[in-house]
């Protein structure tokens, strides 16, 4: 049955690695998997998603508002961005640490971290909501929060893989050198959510 | 058989494996670069890849391989197709032996691109077919039929993916390994130099050609019509599986035309299909290539609508809400109520050069140097160092294409003498298009100042290696070319090579080069931050900050945030390059260990 899993957070921050990851446990079971990517410019810091389809063939790489199942969140404001694109029922695990842009700095704009909280507690009741960073931190790198973040969301249950079957597809995608860690930071984010 | 999970890119690149390539040329550019990154990756035997100076290099390189009988890829951004339009335009006369395929990657949105063009219309000008995939999978088995239409007419063939194809990722079959062709080698014939007789002749037989090429694409596996109601539907590129996706939910009585071949248009099976239905709504993005086509066919018979209509707009991405809007409007039904979510109000969060950024640090000294002249203009150029426009460094006026700082800033110069004119331009840019303007401002003798930003890499496409690197493609050693040494061959005079963080050094430097009478050169070399190891340290603002937030003010680092009326640096983004430290002006900055 399809699946839409959407991914947002701010260039840098690791979502085409936690898509790579879901698209290799996908794969690896044998599932039609679309995706789509933010690639170019707005990785230097700017807002991206990573758009997961799974198990369907005849629908386009990008998610149509109000179709995501689930929402993996990096970072608070770019997490309450994509409340259009939540499906009737979605789940998500957002990060609630935030990243604030330097024009609000410079006092074009405004950044309301609560505001952006309670909305996504509205769209999804039963969402998860985590701060991750000081996760990430104690598995040895802050650059480990996406897989806090897709351990998190294996936690709750949100994910059609199992605990196993992701922990494969890491295995698979990160740099032999770096396993030990992403490995702490998953099960970090999986305690997290239990 | 086996399956992958592809990005779009990743099939081209082993599409054009199984289909025997030899030599794979291009330039990097957003959404094409991974397909060479694929080749980088994939090491597979007996293909010469190479990332080329520019596009117009690449495509002769590759022309010249096809001409002995190789199999050759070419791989470019729109943008690139312009610098590479001169060789194109020539070749589509001359043609080729080995097959040649052109994989054009077009930025509807545009995301990362200056211009929104459409390079199916580009093949029409060149008189050249063009294949349009809607999926990775399709754009999977395209490259492979590219290479043998190629073959079979001896023309180049294009390739044209969008950006939702390149960077979008989908379970591919891939067949087995097949080997290569043999290569038949340069064969010594007068057709392969282009002469007005030659050329007068070619015109012709390419104008023939056009017509079979159009009756071959009748059968193409590439185009289908899906039958369904009176109402008709084509759809090109992505726009068809945004299409297919609203068809199959709202399981709407439509006809639907997949269209994979737009140019040239399969005229019979264009006529099949309009016999079957009452009206037609074309689906692409970019220009109306396919409205246009169907509209010639259609000669008034059948109404078409789209972009001539007022249907669909000419600019932008479509989506799937676009395209479901555009059906349901047509389908005179009632579209699909949204319930408006309100949100509550959001930052607006454009890119930003990193923290740590070495161009920050020199677009800084620049500034700071230039403060004092009644007028200073900084023309800019292409790659990450664009960002130098957001405030609060304001640090680019200009920017037009690849190359062009160099040249504006001359013509910026000559219309207004006395104006402090300095052009930014990166390395792997400055070896792209940025020496012919370098050569020129000197040949004129006139007042600018070129600033060589070298990251030892070209940064904003992932970076890749440049003829400065020291590295090719491959990742294995090159003759690196010096830029200093080469902005001396072409004759400036005055030359200042300095580590942007060296910051009393760098103000010093600018000052001499623009106070220079004459074309003057400043080079401010710092790798890449993205590339580096995180330092053990980091910078960290101390109790005796006054909450003046000058250090976000002058330099903007997006590791640094006010909070409670002080500044905070965020550690796990700093990388200890002390730019702040130089502008705070109670010596609050200080550096620490890192604790993230």
């Amino acid at each position: 049955m399809l699946k839409s899993v959407l991914i947002t957070g701010v260039g840098g921050q690791g979502t085409l690695l936690a898509s790579k990851i879901m698209s290799e446990a996908a794969g690896r079971r044998g599932l039609f998997v679309r995706t789509s990517e933010t690639i170019g410019m707005a990785q230097r810091g700017g807002s991206v998603t990573s758009h997961l389809r799974i198990d369907a063939k005849n629908v386009s790489p990008v998610i149509p508002s109000e179709h995501a199942d689930i929402l993996i969140g990096f970072e608070l404001a770019e997490a309450a961005r994509q409340i259009p694109k939540l499906a009737e029922n979605a789940s998500c695990v957002v990060n609630t640490d935030t990243l604030v842009p330097t024009n609000v700095a410079l006092k074009q704009g405004k950044y309301l971290a609560d505001e952006y909280l309670a909305a996504l507690k509205k769209a999804a009741p039963h969402g998860l909501f985590i701060n991750a960073t000081p996760l990430a931190i104690e598995a040895g790198d802050a650059r480990t929060l996406n897989i806090v973040l897709l351990g998190a969301a294996a936690g709750a249950g949100m994910l059609p893989f199992s605990v196993e079957e992701l922990k494969d597809a890491i295995k698979a995608c990160v740099k032999p050198k770096l396993l030990d860690m992403n490995m702490k930071a998953f099960e970090l984010g999986l305690a997290a959510a239990q | 058989m086996s399956t992958r999970v592809c990005m779009g890119n990743e099939a081209i690149a082993l599409g054009a494996i199984r289909a025997g390539v030899r030599v794979v040329a291009g330039y990097p550019g957003t959404p094409s670069t991974e397909i060479i990154e694929t080749f980088v990756h994939e090491k597979a035997p007996g293909v010469n890849v190479q990332w080329s100076t520019n596009e117009k290099v690449a495509l002769e390189v590759a022309a010249g391989a096809a001409y002995s009988g190789a199999r050759a890829l070419v791989t470019m951004k729109q943008m690139g197709l312009n610098v590479a339009t001169d060789p194109l335009m020539c070749l589509s006369y001359i043609g080729v032996k080995g097959g040649l395929v052109l994989a054009v990657a077009d930025d509807p949105g545009p995301w990362s691109s200056q211009t929104e063009q459409d390079t199916r219309d580009f093949a029409k000008h060149a008189n050249l077919p063009v294949l349009d995939p809607s999926s990775a999978e399709e754009a999977y088995e395209m490259t492979q039929e590219a290479f043998e239409l190629s073959e079979e007419f001896a023309l180049p063939v294009i390739l044209r993916p969008t950006t939702r194809v390149c960077h979008a990722s989908a379970t591919v079959e891939l067949g087995e390994a097949t080997p290569q062709p043999p290569v038949a080698g340069f064969e010594k014939r007068p057709e392969w130099c282009i002469f007005p007789a030659l050329s007068y002749k070619k015109h012709g037989e390419l104008e023939v050609k056009q017509h079979k090429i159009a009756e071959k694409f009748e059968t193409s596996k590439f185009n289908r019509i899906d039958r369904g109601g009176n109402k008709g539907v084509a759809a090109s590129g992505i726009a068809y599986l945004y299409a297919k996706e609203v068809i199959d939910e709202y399981q709407l009585e439509v006809t639907l035309f997949k269209v994979g071949t737009p140019y040239p248009m399969p005229e019979n099976l264009s006529k099949e299909f309009l016999s079957r239905v009452k009206s037609v709504l074309v689906l692409e993005e970019l220009d109306p290539v396919v409205e246009e086509a169907l509209l010639a066919v259609s000669n008034g018979q059948t109404p078409v609508y789209g972009k001539h209509t007022g249907n669909l707009p000419w600019n932008g991405e479509y989506s799937y809400e676009l395209v479901r809007k555009a059906l349901f409007d047509y389908l005179d039904a009632k579209v699909p109520e949204v319930p408006g979510v309100e949100l509550p109000e959001m930052p607006k969060r454009p890119p930003v050069l990193c923290a740590g950024c070495p161009h920050r640090a020199s677009f800084y000294a620049a500034k700071v140097a230039t403060r004092h002249y009644p007028k200073a203009v900084y023309c800019g150029d292409i790659g990450c160092y664009t960002l130098g426009n957001a405030a609060p460094l304001n640090m680019t006026d200009t920017c037009l294409c690849m190359g062009a700082g160099i040249t504006v800033a001359q013509g910026i110069a000559l219309a207004e003498p006395g104006t402090k004119c300095l052009a930014f331009i990166g390395d792997s840019t400055f070896f792209h298009t940025g020496i012919p303007g370098v050569i020129n401002a000197v040949y004129q003798n006139i007042d600018i100042t070129v600033v060589v930003l070298d990251n030892h890499t070209t940064a904003m496409t992932g970076h890749q290696p440049h003829p400065g690197t020291g590295k090719n493609a491959m990742g294995e050693p090159a003759k690196a070319l010096d830029i200093e040494t080469m902005l001396k061959a072409c004759g400036i005079e005055e030359i200042y090579t300095v580590n942007p963080f060296d910051f009393d050094a760098s103000v010093e430097a600018f000052k001499k080069a623009v106070e220079h009478k004459g074309p003057s050169a400043v080079i401010t070399k710092a790798p890449c931050i993205a590339q580096m190891k995180r330092p053990a340290t980091v910078h960290r603002v101390n109790e005796s900050c006054i909450g003046c937030l000058k250090c976000i003010k002058e330099v903007g680092c997006p590791a640094m945030t006010p909070e409670n009326g002080k500044v905070v640096i965020n550690e796990s983004l700093c990388t200890d390059c002390s730019l702040c430290a130089n502008v705070c002006p109670v010596g609050a900055i200080k550096r620490g260990e890192r604790h993230a």
